[in-house]
């Protein structure tokens, strides 16, 4: 998804691109997304990221429609603002807290969300049946969602079409240094020499950025989701952990797990997915679930994305993050405007993975 | 249109059809009685409408989706008839909030 934004991003005006794709059985949490564009609550303890996450869902409306109108691919693309469903007294009052926090981290900004009691909730949604229990939400007025599969179908069609080539299946097994400045990257017994490389293999990226000086910390994070059949409108609004498509299925989620580089689904995590699914909206009893899933977050140490280029081995690049969704729109404008210039922007300072380093700790 | 090669005569069972009674033998499927109607046609897709009949039998293709003794979606071609069973055509997007 990172990689496919950037390059979709970078692609065009004489540019020579290369987009050196994985295997169908590698990782893909571009795969398996649960499709929010989300802003509430990202970053809390980090104002750079929640600055950042502010700047790609402020893009997002422009994005989408270029990306339609170049692609011909309708994106199912909504910004009408998100909720975080709250289940008893205490946890609307933790929410509340924690979001007066979060925005308090960015004191110049004009807040973006609002806390609803259970009535304002049910003003917001009239017809929704909302469960017993429900003690109200957070509502995020620049929050939405989108189909995730169609937004990475429209980049990867948007950056050929733009003159760049995507070749598919070419995991990168090695990245070598060519002493008189570049890179040369092999794949599948192929080698493709470039000036300038940018590594966005998501947890692969493990692997391949310690050849080129740029070794970040990550962990996998497994998250599990389920979908029902297509269903008539029961919530015109996403939220945290389900949402309804335009197609009319209902995805439910999530889980975050730590247990390494295990894709399996669980009967623990879906009946707690289905359990909190219920207490929101009690009618999905009567859905049908269709499937459930899993796949790996892409976590470094404190969540946050890090893009950086290589002290070592200038002209290598890293990008990587979490929320290739929300942030496709910065992926493909600004950052992708920054990678071109081979000049990161200042403010994007606190993204370089020397964060993590123990000795540039205080 | 489809038909039964034996006839089960004695052994038939009853069961309707959006209301219709049709006849039936005992051990097959809710799927290959709907192919013998005039109309094979088990529901309509969600999205755009458009008509699907029982097509795999074996619980792959999901076509055959209907509404057996009240329950939504039921994969139709992994039912057996029963006497008195009631089977109704689903149509479009399902609600479940009514």
């Amino acid at each position: 998804m990172i990689g496919a934004a950037i390059a979709y991003g970078l692609s065009g005006n004489g540019a020579r691109v290369l987009v050196l794709d994985g295997g169908d059985t590698d990782f893909r949490a571009a795969k398996a997304n649960f499709g929010l564009v989300w802003v509430q609550g990202k970053g809390c303890g980090n104002p750079a990221y929640q600055r950042l996450s502010h700047e790609a869902a402020g893009l997002w409306p422009a994005f989408a429609d270029q990306l339609t109108d170049e692609t011909g691919i309708r994106l199912d693309y909504e910004s009408k603002g998100g909720l975080n469903f709250c289940v008893g007294a205490s946890e609307l009052e933790a929410r509340g807290a924690r979001l007066t926090q979060w925005h308090r981290e960015v004191p110049d900004l004009a807040p973006c969300t609002r806390m609803l009691d259970r009535g304002e909730l049910e003003a917001l949604l009239p017809g929704v049946r909302l469960g017993d229990n429900v003690s109200g939400a957070s509502f995020g007025a620049t929050d939405g969602h989108v189909n995730p599969l169609r937004l990475l179908a429209a980049m990867q069609k948007g950056l050929v079409q733009r003159g760049s080539v995507l070749l598919g299946n070419q995991p990168v097994d090695r990245i070598v240094p060519l002493s008189q400045g570049g890179f040369s990257v092999h794949a599948r017994e192929q080698r493709y020499d470039a000036a300038q490389i940018i590594i966005a293999a998501g947890l692969g990226s493990s692997a391949l950025g310690p050849m080129v000086g740029l070794d970040v910390p990550l962990r996998p994070q497994r998250g599990q989701l389920m979908v029902t059949e297509r269903l008539a409108p029961l919530l015109p609004l996403p939220a945290s952990g389900i949402r309804q498509t335009d197609e009319g299925t209902v995805m439910i989620g999530l889980t975050q797990e730590d247990v390494g580089f295990d894709i399996s689904t669980t009967s623990a995590a879906a009946a707690q997915m289905s359990r909190h699914a219920l207490q929101v909206l009690p009618d999905l009893a009567r859905a049908r679930l269709i499937r459930q899933w899993s796949c790996l977050r892409i976590m470094t140490p404190d969540g946050c994305p890090v893009y950086a280029e290589s002290a070592d081995y200038p002209g290598a690049w890293v990008a990587l993050c979490h929320s290739g969704v929300t942030l496709a729109s910065f992926h493909a404008g600004p950052l992708a405007d920054c990678l071109r210039n081979a000049r990161l922007d200042s403010r994007l300072n606190f993204f370089h993975h020397e964060r993590f380093d123990v000795s540039s700790i205080d | 249109m489809f038909h039964q090669l034996t006839d089960s005569g004695a052994q038939a069972l009853t069961l309707t059809i959006d209301g219709e009674r049709v006849t039936a033998s005992p051990g097959e499927t809710v799927a290959s009685v709907l192919l013998r109607q005039e109309s094979p046609v088990a529901r309509s897709t969600p999205v755009h409408g458009n008509p699907r009949a029982p097509y795999c039998m074996m619980g792959v293709c999901f076509d055959c989706l209907a509404t057996v003794d009240g329950v939504a979606s039921t994969q139709t071609c992994l039912v057996a008839v029963r006497d008195g069973m009631t089977v109704e055509r689903q149509h479009g997007k399902r609600s479940i909030t009514a």
